[in-house]
């Protein structure tokens, strides 16, 4: 599986990344090359195998629907780039028309 | 104080021949003299250790103490710590503060322990050479023009030039077994799920898991009868009883049955790294085990899984990076897209953008089923490999690596290389089984690991089996010479 320019700009676009336009061609064949090591997996017959997703096979615990956090707001709001009256700050998404 | 182990040093605190205040004035001034050249620790926590240093020694003084109270150990910078930076080695998390502790560091402060400070890594644990941080390489204190390994590099280094006793790695393809290996240390990396996951900062969830990193097995042993447990937290965390891994140390392995995988004795290994670990062997039948051949015949697929796996789980968690509640954000993004775009295309490093590159492609529409659960196949074969294996034998071995340590810059530019220093820790996280790395002697004059791989939570038998060698051989116990005084 070779990757072409398009492609890359596709896969850098879905997971929100900038790729330089001079660094697409780079980009393409190294990828490729990861690709192709990858396809490897390809030697193998695995129709009738099931996917294996967690190693020991569990079942997700449960637990009862009780608050057990305390309200912690104002600590991870500390951190954040840009808070204003509890509320974190992002560039105006909605015009105002 | 430096050249004991972390069980003797307990010893010490314990028979009051030292205070944990003067051993971890110790380790700081090391830290001070030598880190600048190794680059091991991220941030320093001088002030807040002799702090709980003065505090241990009182809990001491007054009969209230733990066998770890005291000891000054080093956390990997993955682990969330309450006020204290935590950067995961990237420049995304530069500025982050966790605002809580990750259980292992809880854990960690509830036996009494010191934090010295947080260790340097791969961007996000994703390497094999600690060349992909935002803070700079780390160096082997073996040649410092080589690789300490990664991605836990910065604490292998820094246990391995005395620095600290005793720290903290996490492993999702290697990244406490390949550094323990190339710096000469044990390191072990626990069941999947033996380890609540709670605050360590995720790469890929299926796979990630919290260990110990020291000198020896016994050191091993005492780290992660403070870190094993069941955690509510942590929804993949094991709920199955933590046995005390300092008892069953002095076991014999009488008898023990061990396999050595024919694939894992290929052409790709080291020649004189053989040897080593053929004179392990001959150790191992002369304290009366039983070794036998074995096969894993879907080996060679291990790290073209991986490589889905990984970069697919490692893209979908860190989406969450996106320059609003936390981290970096980008300066006078124009609107949210470009916020997000340039938050995350300054914020990460060239390997981590290609990882996420990867895991996005094999998890876009129409390529789900070739890439992403075709590896999941791959790894219910690979699982199944071990499962086979484990009816005729009680521990795998093998070494740790394929070579010693690599030069600075020799595989940076070449990732398929660089991912096939793995090729022999792989597929036990994919498997998730437990595995550890101790050294086992030197190719010239640089470290070489020797891999043991048990069973499901058979942690208390693979630090048996690793201890039993280390009585009887002394490859643990050598330091760097230029930095034993």
């Amino acid at each position: 599986m070779s990757l072409t320019p398009d492609e890359v700009k596709k896969i850098a676009h879905l997971a929100r990344i900038n790729v330089i336009e001079e660094d697409i061609l780079p980009y393409a064949k190294q990828l490729s090359r990861i690709l192709a090591f990858i396809e490897q997996m390809n030697t193998v017959d695995t129709a009738t195998i099931e996917p294996l997703a967690h190693p020991l096979d569990l079942a997700q615990p449960l637990r009862s629907d009780r608050i057990t956090e305390t309200d912690l707001r104002s600590k991870f709001q500390k951190i954040a780039p840009e808070v204003e009256a509890g509320l974190y700050l992002v560039p105006k998404v909605i015009d105002e028309a | 104080m430096h050249t004991k182990t972390l069980a003797e040093l307990a010893q010490a605190l314990q028979t009051k021949t030292i205070s944990s205040v003067e051993l971890t004035q110790h380790y700081l001034a090391r830290i001070k003299k030598y880190d600048a050249q190794l680059n091991s620790f991220i941030t320093v926590t001088g002030d807040a250790a002799l702090n709980s240093a003065a505090l241990a020694d009182k809990q001491r003084a007054e009969n209230n103490a733990g066998p770890l109270t005291g000891i000054p150990i080093a956390q990997k910078d993955i682990f969330c710590t309450d006020g204290t930076k935590t950067s995961c080695g990237s420049k995304m998390l530069d500025n982050f503060i966790a605002p809580y502790d990750a259980t292992v560091i809880q854990k960690f402060n509830q036996a009494g322990t010191v934090m010295l400070g947080k260790t340097n890594m791969d961007e996000f644990a994703m390497g094999s050479s600690n060349e992909n941080s935002f803070y700079g390489p780390v160096a082997n204190p073996w040649d410092l023009t080589c690789v300490p390994g990664g991605s836990s590099g910065g604490s292998t280094a820094a246990i391995a030039a005395g620095l600290a006793p005793g720290a903290t790695g996490t492993d999702t393809g290697g990244s406490i077994r390949q550094p323990a290996a190339l710096c000469g240390i044990s390191g072990l990396k626990p069941t999947y799920g033996r380890v609540s996951r709670y605050g360590m900062v995720a790469f890929a969830s299926s796979l990630d898991q919290g260990g110990p990193l020291a000198k020896s097995a016994e050191d091993l042993a005492l780290l992660l009868n403070v870190m094993a447990g069941f955690d509510p937290r942590d929804s993949t965390s094991v709920n199955q009883a933590v046995p005390d891994y300092t008892q069953t140390l002095n076991q014999s392995v009488e008898g023990l049955r061990i396999g050595l995988p024919k694939e894992y004795f290929t052409a790709d290994l080291n020649p004189q790294m053989a040897q080593l670990i053929e004179n392990a062997i001959k150790v191992y039948e002369k304290l009366g085990a039983k070794i036998q051949q074995i096969n894993l015949p879907h080996t060679a697929l291990s790290a073209p899984a991986y490589y889905v796996i990984a970069p697919a789980e490692c893209s979908s968690n860190l989406a969450r990076y996106d320059g609003v509640r936390y981290g970096y954000r980008c300066a006078n993004p124009k609107d949210l897209e470009d916020m997000y775009k340039r938050t995350r295309t300054e914020g990460f490093g060239s390997e981590v953008k290609r990882r996420i590159m990867i895991g996005t492609y094999a998890l876009s529409a129409g390529y789900f089923d070739a890439y992403y659960l075709k590896a999941q196949k791959i790894r219910r074969l690979i699982c199944n490999d071990f499962a086979t294996a484990f009816k005729s034998v009680d521990v795998i071995l093998s070494p740790s690596t394929p070579t010693p340590a690599f030069k600075k810059g020799e595989k940076a530019n070449d990732p398929i290389s660089m991912y096939l220093s793995d090729i022999y820790t792989i597929a036990t996280n994919l498997a998730g089984l437990p595995a550890l790395s101790i050294p086992a002697g030197f190719v010239q004059h640089l470290p070489v690991g020797l891999q043991l791989i048990g069973n499901f939570f058979a942690e208390d038998l693979l630090l048996n089996v690793a201890h039993q060698y280390q009585q009887v051989t002394n490859w643990h116990r050598v330091m760097p010479e230029a930095y034993q005084s």
